[in-house]
């Protein structure tokens, strides 16, 4: 077990060293950081001078080195637009993605659960086929657009909604930490719209999946017993048959969350909301570097990190896994 | 599920309902809020518009494009070299300090150690001060344009910029990369005072109760600016109310604005002739005057104003709008696609030749429509054209290494004045002197040069526009470049604000003279 933990980790520390690199080898296709510094009547000359004293002009590997070396001193480099070290940066920037992940996936769980029962159930009922017909459209149309329409239904025609940004937030913990939306009602407002859009993707594919693995089960055994024993309607379709459903959900709303943070750069944008993958695209078009590196390498750690205890916990769990990677 | 729909809806109104503004308090979406406090560490648009919300300059243009006494009530020339300057007395700084001559020296000395602002006032020597409300402009030859750059001269708080911060870095630090004093701290003697800001979320500027200019009608108190990227998204903010003010409107949105009752667009002319470059080295056609004059007459540039520009940009055949001292008249847009095709004849290319272009997708206002109409005006008189667009992050390395046959640039005069367009973008590219910075083009006219020098130096202003004339008439017979409009600025916001008394074709909204009713 402990070889395989060891190996495990490994790995990991590996993958890591993969992608600090492939961040490093891209930097240079992106653009010239400088050039967003400075204005247009800098001089060739001054500029790279400017390059040389933030080492832009020294090669790859010991820029790379020096790179490293500064990580294992937990320093991931300043970012040139915020003026600030990165990590400072996305650490800051993450309650706002954070609360819209859990503001979509909130939707998301109060919303599919009666509607795929309800259309499991009466699959022929106009209400069914309506939600059905609602959920292919839902499917098919980029969160962009949802999130435009959105804005031009209820901000700019109907006035009711606000249509950018976080609104008013409130210091959570009271140390600057997280500033959170979900306290004020302006924060409230300012988070039903882009939580509709982010929701939507994942909405109607947990509608269908609901729905089928429902109809699934309704139609097993154990069902068919309960009926003829004769149970109420409601405690066959709740309890036994609507808990089983339950367990593949379970399963694929995990992997879809992860999902759900990339699809965040999408509605940010839109939005203007002031979250991680706002800041990654922003920080794309102003080539500053630095700060994609380092969100590569915190985005990259964590997924690597949830991972590699993932596997490690499969290996307590299931001895064959850590029993075939050992031949 | 309706009715619950219904009052759920109905609650959300009421609470709308409770966010109209106060009065005197406006809220700003702009494409991007300033990089920093320190109005030196970045010569660009943004820093100045900064600039003159919480400094004040010596003198400052005005809608009319004259010079409009600030911090200095008056001036005259005492010689060629040297212009006298009386400046206000009883004018205080955010700190509480008083103004003096010795702020306005330190101020350019410190212009001296920013790369931005040293090269735009290299023609100088230095501030002298000669009494505490009196100081001299000093240049090295003489020149015509010191009124346009005392419009740069913006007053800081010497006092408050001396001495070190606590991480031992001295106060007046210009730095570009990392923590500064003047990143976070300003005091200048402007009508407002920044209270908080979080970079590239909001700046909340809040008015200077002992700000000099009483007969400022502004009343704005308090002023929050958000930056808001997305063209889409910033029009959405003002039509649903969030903003009360937005600039630049995306011109595909003109008729949306026009079209509600509660907001008002208002456009101004502005001074950035957006232009395309013929590489003459790379592509041996591009010598011969003709070919480049039948690409000038093939572009249909009042097309590209009323169709792709909607009709907010000013066509252009020259480099410096009306209104500059080189601008002239007689100088008109020439499309005319028969006498193209008849010029491209006499070349002995009609059957045309194949070459590259690149352009910016995110520098100027629809850049990539406008490089890929000019594509297709081009493949009119058989000139097929490659084009390739990028981010403007990508585009400036491109340009630079000159790695196509057409690039695309647009310019805007420092010196709201002709003689700077030629000086970057036309005279022989010279790394030595550094003049032909921008000049990809390679075109180069030892006239043009010699007019643009003598320009510099020409003290008499209507024999200097003379000379200015003369190059804007030169480069239109050779067509050194192929000229397109000058994009207009465009603004808008709600009814109740009086924006068009504060805009210019510098655009720098003077926010603290905005009236709101």
């Amino acid at each position: 077990m402990f070889a395989f933990i060891i190996r495990r980790i490994t790995q990991a520390v590996f993958v890591m060293l993969i992608i600090s690199m492939v961040g490093f080898a891209i930097k240079n296709k992106i653009g010239d950081p400088v050039r967003d510094l400075v204005g247009e009547r800098v001089t060739a000359d001054e500029r790279a001078l400017i390059r040389d004293r933030l080492g832009l002009n020294d090669s790859f590997a010991v820029q790379y080195v020096r790179f490293l070396g500064n990580v294992a001193k937990g320093d991931l480099g300043q970012s040139f637009f915020y003026k600030k070290p990165a990590l400072d940066v996305i650490v800051g920037k993450a309650p706002a993605t954070l609360e819209l992940v859990f503001g979509a996936a909130l939707i998301i769980v109060l919303v599919s659960m009666p509607l795929g029962v309800y259309t499991a159930l009466k699959p022929r009922s106009f209400m069914s086929r309506f939600v059905m017909g609602f959920s292919t459209l839902g499917v098919s149309m980029p969160v962009f657009l949802t999130a435009i329409m959105l804005i031009y239904i209820f901000g700019v025609n109907l006035h009711w909604l606000p249509s950018y940004g976080r609104g008013e937030t409130v210091d959570l913990f009271g140390n600057g930490w997280w500033y959170t939306g979900f306290l004020t009602t302006d924060g409230l407002m300012h988070l039903i719209l882009p939580c509709i859009s982010l929701a939507s993707i994942m909405l109607p594919l947990f509608i269908r999946l609901i729905r089928s693995e429902m109809m699934e089960v309704l139609e097993t055994e154990y069902i068919k017993y309960a009926w003829a024993k004769g149970l109420s309607p409601m405690r066959i379709w709740l309890v036994h048959a609507f808990k089983n459903t339950l367990l593949p959900v379970v399963t694929v709303f995990g992997v879809q969350i992860g999902i759900m943070f990339a699809f965040t750069i999408l509605t940010e944008t839109v939005f203007q909301w002031q979250g991680m993958g706002y800041m990654f695209l922003e920080a794309v078009e102003r080539s500053d570097i630095s700060l994609l590196i380092a969100y590569l390498i915190v985005v990259g750690s964590v997924f690597v990190m949830v991972n590699t205890l993932v596997d490690i916990l499969y290996g307590f769990i299931n001895p064959t896994v850590r029993i075939a990677g050992r031949k | 599920m309706k009715k619950m729909m219904m009052l759920v809806l109905g609650l959300f109104m009421v609470m709308s309902v409770g966010f109209s503004a106060n009065a005197k308090t406006i809220t700003v979406g702009l494409d991007a809020d300033p990089v920093s406090l320190d109005i030196h560490v970045q010569l660009s648009g943004g820093m100045l518009q900064l600039s003159h919300w919480c400094f004040d300059p010596l003198v400052r243009w005005t809608k009319e494009m004259t010079f409009e006494p600030r911090l200095a009530t008056s001036w005259e020339r005492i010689n060629e070299y040297r212009m006298r300057f009386h400046l206000r007395k009883g004018v205080k700084f955010h700190s509480g300090n008083t103004f003096t001559a010795k702020d306005v020296k330190w101020t350019f000395d410190r212009m001296r150690n920013s790369v931005d602002y040293k090269g735009l006032i290299e023609p100088f020597v230095g501030v002298a001060i000669i009494d505490d409300y009196t100081v001299d402009i000093v240049t090295a030859k003489p020149y015509a344009l010191l009124l346009n750059m005392a419009t740069y001269f913006f007053a800081m708080d010497s006092a408050f910029y001396t001495g070190m911060d606590e991480n031992g870095q001295p106060k007046d630090a210009i730095v570009k990369i990392g923590p500064s004093f003047a990143l976070n701290n300003a005091s200048g003697t402007g009508p407002f005072i920044v209270t908080s800001r979080e970079h590239g979320v909001k700046v909340v500027f809040e008015r200077f109760k002992d700000y000099w200019d009483t007969k400022s009608p502004g009343n704005v108190e308090k002023m929050i600016l958000t930056p808001i990227k997305e063209d889409a998204t910033r029009v959405a903010a003002l039509l649903s109310g969030d903003v009360d003010f937005i600039t630049p409107v995306p011109p595909q949105d003109f008729k949306r604005i026009e079209s509600d009752p509660n907001v008002k667009l208002v456009t101004c002319n502005g001074g950035r002739i957006i232009t395309l470059q013929m590489n003459q080295e790379r592509r041996p056609e591009f010598k011969d005057v003709r070919v480049r004059q039948a690409m000038v007459y093939a572009i249909n540039n009042a097309g590209i104003v009323s169709k792709i520009m909607k009709g907010t940009a000013t066509v252009a055949a020259q480099q410096g709008p009306e209104g500059y001292a080189g601008y002239k008249p007689e100088l008109t847009p020439r499309y005319d696609l028969a006498k193209a095709k008849a010029l491209m004849k006499e070349a002995g290319l009609e059957n045309g030749f194949e070459c590259t272009m690149i352009a910016p997708n995110n520098r100027y206002v629809n850049d990539e429509k406008i490089a890929e109409a000019a594509v297709q005006m081009l493949a009119k008189i058989n000139i097929k054209v490659n084009l390739k667009t990028m981010p403007k992050a990508q585009y400036w390395d491109e340009f630079d290494a000159k790695v196509a046959d057409i690039q695309m640039i647009g310019w805007h005069s420092d010196t709201e004045d002709s003689g700077n367009f030629t000086e970057f973008l036309m005279m022989c590219a010279d790394k030595a002197t550094g003049y032909g910075q921008y000049n990809s083009g390679l075109y180069c006219n030892k006239k043009v040069d010699e007019l643009a020098l003598a320009a510099q130096s020409e003290v008499d202003l209507v024999k200097r526009a003379d000379l200015l004339k003369e190059i804007e008439q030169i480069l239109y017979d050779e067509a050194a470049f192929i000229p397109f409009h000058w994009q207009n600025h465009s603004y808008a916001g709600k009814k109740a604000l009086g924006i068009a008394p504060v805009i210019n074709s510098m655009n720098f909204p003077y926010f603290g003279d905005l009236v709101v009713e």
